[in-house]
């Protein structure tokens, strides 16, 4: 009888179980944090690389969506290619669902 | 207070079993809560880390590009405006560019030919630049064949430097031969001279680094043209003013400024806009009318619970209480597990979820690790948007039956 | 003790369904004694007792415990009181299907916050006065009609009341669990406890341990008998 009754204390409470799961969800995402801004400058050299190969070669673009000329070159890109499709051609292509119409500064004199 | 903590404690217990009771209910709820906040997680996740990636990788780009436009279609462009340009007052050095695109049927891929941008002797530039752009190591002076050399690879007449993507896609490394069509139907061999790095796929992964001759060669493109220029100015604030005297003196020229290229991506992938937006806030309303439902429409075996409660001594508040920590409980647990999920999948995975997507239809897409530029604002942003309107949802309605008072309770004898 | 004047229910008011559950009741209730409220269906017994045990107020009149006027208490000081004044029986055990019997037995003393061995130990030892102390990891579900009663007993004093009130508890038992069931109030009104029963069954009002029997009808107190 009293070791029943020590066995059934020694079971988690319900809410205790909670309070443990959502402790090392905040935990965990603390350490994701402190591995972003770890990452940030362990990546450093990498970012460099990247922008080095930029300025040598003049690019003006990430290279992400390869199918056609004015998602690959996005910020090269006149309004009147996409529109010259339809309308909504952006989303001919998947990757209109990420991207939008580039923004253009209005013309100037 | 020691009360108040036992007493929530006590309310969370019992919640907790009373969502135990209907398990395939509940786990399924969740599990759909969890997918909603992981797939909004990672969409903000990532378009805020590629953009920030971009404003760092692209704020070194051209200053001015200028296109010409014709008939609202890019034409090339003849080397004559290079004097033009050379002449406004404003401008320290002008240069062409010669790029394009190839297709290649085998692979069914589009490659970005680029003929990377020869330094100091070429007779396209104005004059030279005081701040001339470094490479890793200069070529030779050559002017009738300029060469140019990237991280030991050398590029000569014949030759290819391509990015890692085209390697991976196709199989191919340094030495090996690749054909081409050129523009007059004959094949063009190239040999591999290099590969770009694995690192730099991000804005490297389909390019292919060519010598002018070749560019030529390949597509039919007379000496008197070039793709485009770009501009270097004298003062950065005035590259504006530039950009609007070349298009002045040159109608159909199209300047494009570095700011232009950078508000791109700032803009391009804003997470507000989008289709992936607009399926995804249907979705979370769709979830929240959901909740809003089941949490009004009690059913008979729930106001019985309610009511027994209240017969045994709860209060409209205690009620209350344990319908927020159910709540509050269910979209707590979604939260932490769809966002450390969401965290995992875009930058230890690559985005798996979405290369689909992304890749859409094209079969070069590049390999690269997003740097996670994660910060408080988009997690608070997050827990705002789900947290809060689930808890909401599931209390609001609940009011009207906590208030059931418990002599009905007594008269529920039986079922 | 409890003391009931001129109270009158009333339902549905204003309603063409409106309708006189009780009348111009005036009752007292003595300490430390047994009474039954007897009569048939209709008669108005279980709104008494609920108002008696605070769990509805009455539509005119005036009810006070122990000489304290609780008609017109907010809602959340009667609920404080009834929660340490009563324990109520119902008719059915009632108890929530799909958590253990501890867990039933314990939620009345939920909001008030206890610590939970102090609580567990109380709930463990109530179970075993009746028991059923082997049951208290059971499912609800598992338990036998007579095990059910005994456990929604044991949660009707976890919160230990000075005043019992059971509505028809005998009228789901047997002869034999009806006879131990009385048998518990016997022990009830030795520990100096108040016990106020509804019932119709001749077994509970014709018991030797009741001290007072009051007839209703129609909504209204019939003679008394001793």
């Amino acid at each position: 009888m009293r070791l029943k009754g020590f066995i059934s204390i020694a079971i988690m409470r319900n809410s205790s179980l909670f309070f443990i799961y959502i402790t090392s969800g905040a935990v965990l995402l603390s350490l994701l944090l402190v591995h972003a801004s770890f990452s940030e400058s362990a990546q450093q050299a990498n970012l460099e690389e990247k922008a080095m190969l930029v300025k040598t070669l003049k690019l003006t673009d990430l290279c992400l969506f390869t199918e056609a000329r004015y998602t690959r070159h996005l910020s090269q890109a006149d309004l009147n290619t996409p529109f010259q499709d339809h309308p909504l051609s952006l989303e001919h292509f998947p990757s209109g669902s990420f991207t939008q119409a580039p923004e253009r500064t209005g013309e100037r004199p | 207070m020691i009360n108040w903590i036992e007493k929530q404690r006590y309310i969370i217990d019992f919640t907790i079993s009373s969502l135990l009771r209907r398990k395939v209910k509940n786990f399924g709820l969740l599990a759909l809560y969890t997918l909603i906040v992981f797939i909004l997680a990672s969409t903000m996740f990532f378009t805020y880390s590629i953009k920030k990636e971009a404003s760092l990788i692209l704020k070194d780009a051209p200053e001015i590009v200028v296109q010409k436009i014709v008939a609202g279609r890019h034409d090339l462009l003849p080397v004559s405006y290079l004097d033009t340009i050379k002449n406004i007052r404003g401008v320290a050095a002008v240069e062409s560019r010669l790029w394009g695109y190839y297709y290649d049927s085998l692979v069914s891929a589009n490659y970005t030919l680029l003929v990377p941008p020869a330094n100091g002797s070429s007779e396209d530039s104005a004059h030279l630049p005081t701040k001339a752009t470094v490479v890793e190591s200069e070529s030779g002076v050559d002017t009738s064949k300029p060469l140019f050399e990237l991280n030991g690879a050398v590029l000569e007449p014949g030759t290819l430097i391509i990015g890692n993507g085209i390697a991976r896609l196709r199989n191919i490394g340094k030495g090996d031969y690749m054909p081409f069509r050129a523009f007059d139907g004959n094949v063009m061999n190239l040999r591999i001279a290099g590969v770009l790095s694995s690192q730099s796929e991000l804005v490297s992964s389909d390019l292919m680094l060519i010598t002018g001759e070749d560019f030529r060669k390949l597509f039919g493109i007379d000496k008197s043209y070039v793709t485009d220029l770009t501009v270097v100015v004298n003062n950065p604030s005035e590259i504006a003013t530039v950009a609007s005297k070349i298009k002045k003196r040159l109608p159909q020229a199209r300047p494009i400024i570095r700011d232009e290229i950078l508000r791109t991506y700032d803009s391009i992938f804003n997470w507000r806009g989008g289709m992936m937006i607009v399926i995804f806030s249907a979705a979370v309303l769709a979830f929240v009318i959901f909740a809003w439902d089941k949490a009004s429409g009690l059913s008979a075996g729930e106001r019985r619970e309610i009511g027994i409660l209240k017969a045994v001594g709860w209060e409209t508040s205690d009620v209350i209480q344990m319908k927020f920590w159910e709540g509050a409980m269910v979209s707590l647990t979604a939260f932490f597990t769809g966002v450390i999920l969401a965290y995992v999948h875009v930058f230890f995975t690559g985005s798996l979820v979405f290369e689909p997507a992304l890749k859409g239809w094209s079969n070069l897409y590049p390999n690269f690790e997003l740097t996670p530029f994660v910060n408080l604002e988009q997690l608070t942003t997050l827990f705002f948007l789900t947290v809060v309107p689930y808890t909401v949802a599931t209390i609001v309605p609940i009011w009207r039956a906590a208030t059931i008072d418990p002599d009905s309770a007594m008269r529920f004898t039986g079922d | 003790m409890i003391e009931l004047v001129k109270v009158k229910k009333v339902f549905n008011a204003g309603n063409p369904s409106e309708f006189s559950a009780l009348n111009s009741i005036n009752l007292l209730i003595e300490e430390n004694q047994v009474t039954v409220l007897k009569g048939p269906s209709g008669s108005g017994k279980t709104t008494l007792l609920s108002i008696v045990g605070c769990m509805s107020r009455p539509t005119a009149g005036r009810v006070k415990l122990q000489g304290r006027e609780i008609t017109s208490l907010p809602e959340r000081f009667l609920t404080d009181i009834r929660r340490k004044t009563f324990g109520f029986i119902f008719q059915q055990p009632n108890l929530i299907k799909g958590i253990s019997v501890l867990d039933n037995v314990m939620l009345p003393a939920y909001p008030l916050g206890e610590k939970r061995l102090h609580l567990k130990t109380k709930a463990m030892k109530g179970l075993a006065e009746l028991n059923i102390a082997n049951k208290a990891a059971s499912k609800v579900e598992w338990l036998s009609g007579g095990e059910a009663q005994r456990a929604s007993i044991v949660r009707a004093l976890i919160n230990d009341p000075h005043i019992i009130i059971a509505d028809e508890p005998t009228a789901h038992l047997d002869t034999k669990l009806s006879y131990r069931f009385m048998e518990i109030i016997e022990k009830f009104k030795a520990e100096g406890k108040t016990v106020i029963i509804t019932s119709h069954d001749p077994l509970v009002y014709e018991s030797s341990m009741v001290d007072r029997v009051v007839k209703l009808r129609d909504g209204q107190i019939e003679g008394e008998q001793a």
